[in-house]
């Protein structure tokens, strides 16, 4: 069942459930971060309404600064203000921040160490029509691998904005994932939010404890379903949304891989170095213990309808019944 | 005409003379490091830091100061040499170019010593750097802000592309609170500009881009001086200062060998360097 403590929307299960893009929630969580503290400056690379940094750009133009489509200077104009005490969002499309723009990420805003907010849009395959030049799947590997790096994949609009204002407050270097397409809302305006503070959304409704699943980003809703389908057949699951990815919340997984014995992880990225890596490498650390990292396996995007492309990685309903059917017959190992 | 009278010329040139000396001294010591750059552009470092900079060595944080983005950070030595001889620390430190633990970072680095302002070293991204300094002083103190920002270049660097971004930047918001000087050598890692990526007509494009363009010999004081002068009183664009140096000045058998761009002098060639600077 969902977990009551956090608010979660309860018509999430119905198919008329209320979507929205995540975009839109970093949209209207950078003017609140605007709102409450003026040293928040937006950049953009000519994706101004595309990235919804508009609406911050339309109320605050003397903070705004466009900078064409140039995403290296974008990452190295904007440490420049971190420098001088501003907190820099700066914003393009993932592929290209922090796809293009790495070298100046990794040198001019973490190495130096300035609060530069990098927002990557349009990440995912389920950015769809545009093709496989366009669906950055490798995002989280490349940021969560840069030290002081902060990195964050909010599973929908509300998360989204409330991690936007969260990260504002924070001095440290942080990418923030995002998407283009409207998404179930998972959460209400009343669901907590902690950066590094992984959340528990459905516990089994029947005592058995039959595994264990980390996801994060738009797919904990498909995560969700698909959970919802085997505690009805009696196999209990827990799911934790891990919006975190760096700091984890290492808490969180051992906690899991205890009660659970068993791990899968869910994520609309590479199965290298993405979310399912981030976890392995904590687990191998405090609690090994069988898991599965289930992603895109080793190639690269195209076109097509989001819904057809997440089919075809097995990350709709359907496909994540069926790696959690392939996870069960694993053994489970209890510390 | 000119703010500054002979007798501190005369000053800067001995002060630049003792930082070359200083370059030498910690290259042969650490056995590793640049040499052409940081020996071209001594004098316009002596310039800076004890005339036309404002900035107080005792307070490197201070409110007010004038901001150098040393972009061509593998040029270090010099910048590392002529803040220890404007007391931002004890001479002594050069010794630990380099070296684990030393505050002197092979490339600056901005948490290890203060005084620096930004971590520098990959090419052609202090530009980018020094705009977004530009600009965000501007948010806060609007555009007749005292407080000027200093971006120095190698012309090398200049062939990546981030330079030109940010150029169109800084020439569509005319940053008149940026001063760029670019070290004007015409050698790079491989050999001569010109052959490895030819940069002219430079001057023609950095003001195409929008900029003030001033063309100076690098190692005349008065024409350094004068050129940043000039730059802070042109309000409606960014200035670049085209430093046309001689790579290793200072030691005649060095001087204008791309050979001298990556690496340090031996024990030998140092001292037989350094005798003939203090002939000087």
């Amino acid at each position: 069942m969902l977990n009551s403590k956090l608010n979660l929307n309860e018509d999430l299960f119905d198919p008329e459930c209320k979507k929205t893009a995540t975009r839109d929630g970093f949209g209207a969580g950078l003017v609140a971060a605007a709102d409450a503290d003026e040293s928040v400056v937006g950049l953009c690379c000519d994706l101004t309404e595309s990235t919804r940094m508009h609406h911050f750009a339309e109320k605050y133009p003397e903070r705004f600064v466009e900078i064409g489509v140039a995403e290296q200077n974008l990452a190295s104009v904007g440490s420049g203000m971190a420098a001088m005490g501003k907190i820099p969002f700066i914003a393009s499309y993932a592929m290209f921040n922090p796809g293009r723009n790495w070298e100046q990420i990794r040198t001019t805003v973490a190495y130096n160490n300035v609060p530069v907010k990098i927002v990557g849009g349009h990440a995912g395959i389920s950015v769809a029509q545009d093709g496989g030049t366009h669906q950055a799947v490798e995002d989280i590997a490349i940021t969560r691998v840069i030290p002081r790096m902060q990195v964050i994949y909010p599973c929908d609009t509300h998360q989204a904005k409330l991690a936007t204002e969260a990260i504002a407050q924070t001095n440290a270097p942080t990418y923030i994932r995002l998407a283009k397409q409207k998404t179930p809302e998972v959460t209400t305006e009343k669901t907590p939010f902690e950066i590094g503070r992984a959340q528990v959304m459905w516990e089994p409704t029947t005592k058995s404890l039959s595994l264990g699943i980390i996801t994060a980003g738009p797919v904990t809703h498909a995560v969700l379903q698909a959970v919802r389908h085997f505690d009805e057949k009696g196999i209990g699951m827990r799911v934790l949304n891990m919006h975190t990815i760096k700091p984890i919340d290492k808490q969180a997984i051992s906690d899991m891989a205890r009660d659970c014995g068993r791990i899968l992880t869910v994520e609309e990225h590479q199965r290298a170095g993405g979310l399912g890596s981030a976890v392995a490498e904590t687990l191998t650390d405090i609690c090994p213990v069988p898991m599965r990292i289930h992603g895109i396996d080793d190639v690269f995007g195209e076109s097509g309808t989001a819904d057809e492309l997440l089919h075809k990685h097995g990350l709709d309903t359907e496909g994540i019944i069926s790696q959690i059917e392939n996870i069960l017959k694993l053994k489970v190992c209890k510390f | 005409m000119t703010s500054i009278t002979p007798k501190r010329v005369a000053e800067i040139e001995t002060i630049a003379r003792d930082i070359r000396i200083d370059i030498i001294k910690m290259l042969a010591n650490a056995g590793t490091g640049h040499t052409a750059g940081p020996l071209g552009m001594a004098d316009v470092f002596a310039t800076l830091y004890f005339h036309s900079m404002k900035h107080d060595a005792s307070k490197p944080e201070w409110n007010e100061r004038d901001m150098l983005v040393l972009s061509n950070g593998h040029i270090a030595p010099v910048l590392y040499a002529t803040m220890a001889h404007a007391g931002y620390f004890d001479r002594s430190v050069l010794d630990t170019l380099r070296e684990f633990g030393s505050p002197l970072q092979g490339h600056p680095h901005r948490e290890y010593l203060p005084g620096i302002e930004t971590s520098s070293g990959p090419l052609g991204s202090g530009l980018s750097q020094a705009v977004g300094m530009a600009l965000a002083n501007r948010i806060d103190n609007g555009k007749t802000s005292g407080k000027f920002f200093f971006c120095l270049m190698g012309d090398g660097e200049t062939n990546e592309g981030q330079i030109w971004e940010a150029a169109m930047l800084a020439g569509k918001e005319k940053l008149g609170n940026l001063i760029c000087i670019v070290d004007r050598n015409n050698i790079q890692i491989d050999g001569h500009t010109e052959d490895v990526m030819p940069l002219e007509p430079y001057k023609d494009k950095w003001e195409a881009f929008g900029f003030h363009v001033i063309d100076i010999n690098g190692h005349d004081i008065e024409e350094i001086a004068d050129a940043v002068d000039q730059g802070r009183a042109v309000f409606e664009k960014p200035t670049l200062i085209l430093a046309h140096t001689i790579s290793s000045k200072g030691v005649s058998e060095w001087e204008r060998i791309p050979e001298w761009h990556g690496k340090p002098p031996t024990p030998e060639q140092a001292e037989k360097a350094i005798a003939g600077l203090m002939d000087k």
